[in-house]
């Protein structure tokens, strides 16, 4: 910090000052926009999610077969639309709306194992699949056993 | 065929509007990646205390297809193996409930990074 | 008699080149990897290129060259010494994040001016792929970039700096010194650079007692439009009014509607600028008297992670025709 110079700087603000002068020259995000654009793009998503559960269960398939199944079409969506390099311009476009559907999670894991590929099948691929959609496979099973053991314990008394 | 396709569409925007808002709304350090923690492990803990359980009966894949459903599923299945098998059931559940999306992640995952290059 | 700028080569990606300055770059590929197998190996390709066509529009022979002095961003600034690999010249490896063009033509200057060099070859690169791989997240990941946020330049620029010959000589040099007022923000690199720009550019006027309306241009390195904005009111609270003369290479590369929200940014991003446009100027004699602040933000991707604020940089360097 600048508080720490041996010789003062010579501009005449103060990192204080300069903290909120900055925030006043940074541009805020469009976020009426953004949350627009997030809107459509997360509600088509799902939309297709839904038509496929649809088809499945007119064809006869059981509702949670129908659901798991259209959860895994979509991850291959994801990752193909990435694959294809067209999925980080639908992100550009619609930020959350293609960050939280299921879609984003292959996103996430195709897209650092795609950079790291010229690192190597193991250290490059295999270990990259992992950098993004490793902290939420963590974070949700370690809270789904949580949830589990309290369930548990509220089941025996 | 489209019978809860609009709530899906209705539903599934507004979560994701939710997360356009944590991310546009915090400080630049909370990247996509904490979103995406936040929503399975808020799907999660929705899910346990059965909050989640309604906005799936309305809108189907609207809950479903979001990460927060992810969760959901997470500790549905932990409570429900733990009905079924007991303690150990807390441990297997979530995952087994979430099996077939973790692989096909994997799966699809790698055949897509091994099949494509980075376009830039 | 200051040292001379012999010769120029800048060589630059796609974007750059359908960007306003387009016509003004020596080279602009039609991709962004060239055909090499990697992007890292493209960016190398393009310091080498760039380097190369400036060699050879000198006239020199590489005995003829006593330092090569270069850097980017990348870690352990591997394209340089990759580029130093293939040109095996005496080499001088410098880091100044994207200052590192100012930088090295100050440090070329310096080996010149002390008679420890006849000629001098100075070059930087960077590259958008290698440089969002390794500071930001993987290309193909989808993310929103904030309007701050600022775009990296592909592309090199290098110069053939000597004791003698025709062109516009590099008569002052100001090294900068590195300030941190706390800006944490890495899609906001304009702001955390501004106040050490700005007190070089204090420093520089102060130093030669001048002031901004005795240059016809002064051109920051990539403080981009927040940063630029920041800078000049910086440079209004500490007593200096500058005008239209002050503006910033990253501001000008690109066009408004090429989606790069504040500007540019990257070692590339002075370099091509300079190495293009305002040589090509000075030598026409549109511009006499030209002030290049080299702006550098000089985290790590750690630093970075770990929640530490950026420290910045800035070295000016007065180019005369």
């Amino acid at each position: 910090m600048a508080s720490q110079n041996l010789r003062q700087p010579t501009i005449g603000v103060t990192p204080d000052e300069y903290q909120n002068l900055s925030k006043q020259f940074t541009p805020k995000p469009t976020v009426v926009k953004n949350t627009v654009r997030a809107f459509f793009i997360g509600g088509l998503i799902c939309a297709i999610g839904q038509v496929m559960i649809n088809l499945m269960v007119m064809g006869g398939m059981a509702l949670t077969q129908a659901q798991t199944v259209a959860t895994a079409v979509l991850i291959f969506l994801g990752t193909l639309l990435t694959g294809l390099g067209v999925y980080d311009e639908i992100a550009r476009f619609g930020g959350a709306g293609a960050f939280i559907p299921v879609t984003g999670f292959a996103n996430s894991i195709v897209s650092p194992a795609l950079e790291f590929k010229r690192e190597g099948y193991v250290a490059g691929v295999g270990s990259r699949l992992f950098m993004v959609a490793g902290p939420v496979l963590v974070y949700g099973i370690s809270t789904s056993i949580l949830v589990g053991l309290i369930y548990y314990l509220l089941l025996i008394f | 065929m489209f019978e809860m396709v609009i709530p899906a569409f209705i539903v599934g925007g507004l979560i994701c509007v939710i997360g356009q808002l944590l991310m546009d709304l915090t400080k630049p350090s909370f990247t996509p990646a904490h979103m995406m923690v936040v929503f399975v492990t808020g799907g999660a803990i929705l899910g346990a205390f059965g909050w989640y359980t309604p906005l799936v009966k309305i809108s189907g894949a609207g809950a479903m297809v979001p990460l927060s459903g992810f969760g959901y599923s997470l500790s549905k299945g932990a409570m429900e193996a733990v009905r079924q098998t007991g303690l150990i059931g807390a441990f297997s559940g979530g995952v087994q409930a979430t099996a077939v999306g973790i692989a096909a992640a994997v799966l699809f995952g790698y055949l897509v990074s091994v099949t494509f290059n980075p376009k830039g | 008699m200051p040292p001379v700028i012999l010769a120029s080569y800048t060589v630059v990606g796609p974007k750059e080149g359908q960007g306003p300055l387009g016509t003004t770059f020596d080279e602009v590929w039609t991709d962004n990897i060239h055909g090499e197998k990697s992007w890292e190996r493209a960016e190398s390709k393009l310091l080498e290129t760039a380097m190369q066509g400036a060699l050879k529009q000198s006239g020199l022979n590489p005995e003829h060259v006593d330092y090569m002095l270069a850097g980017d961003l990348l870690n352990q600034i591997i394209s340089s010494n990759f580029s130093a690999r293939t040109m095996a010249l005496p080499y001088i490896g410098l880091y100044g994040a994207c200052s590192t063009m100012a930088l090295s033509m100050a440090v070329g200057s310096m080996l010149i001016d002390g008679q420890f060099a006849r000629n001098v070859l100075v070059g930087v690169s960077s590259h958008h792929e290698t440089a969002e791989r390794q500071y930001r997240l993987p290309t193909e990941q989808g993310m929103q970039r904030p309007m701050s946020a600022q775009w990296t330049v592909t592309g090199a620029g290098s110069l053939v700096l000597g004791q003698s010959g025709a062109g516009p000589r590099i008569t002052a040099a100001t090294i900068g010194r590195v300030l941190d007022y706390g800006e944490k923000d890495t899609a906001n690199m304009g702001a955390a650079m501004a106040p050490a720009v700005t007190d070089t550019l204090v420093n520089h006027f102060n130093d030669l007692n001048r002031k901004p309306q005795d240059y016809d241009l002064i051109a920051s390195g990539d403080l981009g439009m927040v940063g630029l904005a920041l800078s000049q009111e910086l440079l209004k609270r500490s007593g200096i009014t500058s005008g239209p003369e002050f503006t910033d290479c990253g501001v000008l590369i690109y066009d408004k509607n090429q989606d790069v929200h504040a500007g540019a940014s990257g070692c590339a991003c002075s370099a091509v600028v300079f190495a293009g446009n305002i040589m090509q100027r000075l030598k026409a004699g549109e511009l006499k008297r030209v002030l290049l602040v080299g702006s550098g933000a000089l985290h790590s991707p750690t630093s970075q992670q770990q929640g530490e604020s950026i420290p910045g940089i800035g070295h000016a360097v007065v180019i005369e025709a």
